[in-house]
């Protein structure tokens, strides 16, 4: 849903530009279009691997992030929203309003 | 501290091969005088082989990915390969003489998301270049691969061998990639040819001409720091191992034998026989790689350059004892910084033999 602009609801995926490989829990991911290098955390990585292009981000937060790990759901979310910004500003997620299609659900 | 630095100490912690150089094919469609393969398909991976092996590396922890040869593109399935690579999301490297790349095969390689493309280029000129390559015609349909690759935005390297025939055409290659806009690298290592042959070691530029260029630079930076005498190596450079070979990196060869590094070549197993990550966990020869320190090392651990020197496990390994000195880096210590190394001061750095070199694994 979208309400004057702002994006309420959002839906993320996995970029193929990136390389990505997870190693002790952590992803490494390197974006192929400007060779930023990321490491996500635990949390961060539950995000990036539930990143399926038709899970809402705050479906994500709420089923896969407050029920793991002990985290209020405001600041997940905001952590959560901060983050795919910051990925989806190097072209490592694409995000949108409505669910992506074709989207890689590996 | 970088986090590549940081991944890179994690999966030596964990012992995850995070770097594998994979040749796809031997064969060349350029006969460089000092080129150390067989040029000859001695039975190549199949397509479905390789994209197995991709799927084995990436369970393995590879992060990444660089494919050689040869020369790539000589494998018709080249493409196919590249693409399976990429959809398991493998950071990709390509090392090619560019020789058969147009702006096809450029829109393809930026399409697939190859991260950086490696091109040798031994001069700026034409007749020198094709004089290394034996191809007439080479230097032209380089350097206009690298213009097409460019134009797709992708990142090109060059990688210029320095040998005795244009040892005085750096400075041109480097001109030349920057009218290009793109980075350079200089490598003065020869080795000997995969059959033991010592000849192309002829080829090597001389150590004088070595610590000329160590004094350039454009090339170094700050020279005063890069040729400064060693320092005396604390403990941690002794509980030190020497490179990434078997510990984080590998090499696989075309017919899927697996070695520390493409310039180490011990045999560690075979893909058709095992497993990847069986023959990284259990080789008894990876095993034996890991174990060594620089304490271990009987002559090194005693030499004045033991914490700086580049000595390469694997071309002591081709000079006959992995734990020995590598007199070409022996060379290049001296050379940069005017003082001898141990191995020098005894007086054996004279070439060495026999050589071992790659073999195919027989197959059982």
């Amino acid at each position: 849903m979208i309400l004057g602009g702002l994006i309420t609801e959002k839906y993320i995926s996995r970029s193929s530009a990136i390389a990505a490989r997870l190693v002790g829990g952590e992803m490494m991911i390197m974006s192929a279009v400007d060779s930023t290098f990321f490491t996500l955390n635990e949390v961060a990585t539950v995000i990036w691997q539930a990143a399926d292009g038709q899970t809402s981000l705050k479906e994500i937060v709420h089923t896969r992030i407050c029920s793991d790990f002990d985290v209020d759901l405001a600041q997940a979310q905001q952590d959560a929203d901060q983050f795919v910004s910051e990925l989806a500003n190097h072209g490592i997620l694409n995000v949108s309003p409505i669910p992506i299609t074709g989207a890689d659900s590996r | 501290m970088s986090l590549l630095y940081e991944m890179n100490q994690k999966a030596l912690a964990l012992g995850v091969p995070i770097s594998v150089h994979l040749d796809v094919t031997y064969r060349c469609n350029e006969r460089c005088i000092h080129c150390y393969l067989d040029h000859d398909d001695h039975g190549e991976m199949t397509t479905p082989e390789i994209e197995d092996l991709l799927a084995q590396l990436a369970d393995a922890g590879v992060f990444f990915l660089t494919l050689s040869g040869g020369e790539v593109f000589m494998r018709r399935d080249f493409f196919t390969i590249l693409s399976h690579a990429r959809r398991h999301l493998f950071n990709v490297k390509v090392k090619t003489n560019a020789a058969m790349i147009r702006e096809p095969e450029a829109k393809q390689l930026r399409d697939l998301g190859v991260e950086q493309i490696q091109i040798s280029v031994y001069s700026h000129r034409a007749e020198v270049h094709d004089a290394v390559t034996k191809l007439p015609g080479s230097h032209r349909r380089t350097i206009e691969a690298i213009r097409f690759l460019k134009s797709q935005g992708l990142k090109v390297v060059i990688a210029n061998v320095l040998m005795g025939v244009n040892v005085d055409d750096h400075l041109g290659v480097m001109a030349l990639a920057r009218e290009l806009q793109v980075p350079y690298t200089l490598d003065p290592t020869i080795t000997p040819k995969m059959d033991g042959d010592t000849s192309l070691l002829d080829l090597r530029i001389a150590g004088e001409q070595l610590g000329q260029i160590f004094r350039q630079r454009e090339l170094v930076g700050n020279v005063e720091e890069f040729c400064a005498p060693p320092t005396a190596p604390d403990e941690s450079v002794m509980d030190g191992y020497p490179c990434s070979a078997g510990h984080t990196a590998c090499y696989i060869s075309p017919y899927g034998d697996v070695f520390p590094c493409v310039q180490f070549p011990l045999p560690c197993g075979n893909i058709r026989q095992q497993k990847f990550i069986d023959i990284w966990r259990t080789s008894a020869q990876f095993n034996e790689v890991r174990s060594i320190r620089a304490r271990d090392l009987p002559v090194c651990s005693t030499c004045a350059h033991v914490g700086t020197c580049t000595r390469c496990p694997g071309l002591a390994y081709i000079e006959g004892n992995m734990r020995g000195p590598s007199s070409a880096d022996c060379e290049k210590s001296f050379q940069r910084t005017g003082i001898p190394s141990a191995n020098m001061l005894r007086g054996t750095t004279a070439r060495p033999g026999p050589l071992v070199q790659i073999q195919p694994a027989p197959i059982s």
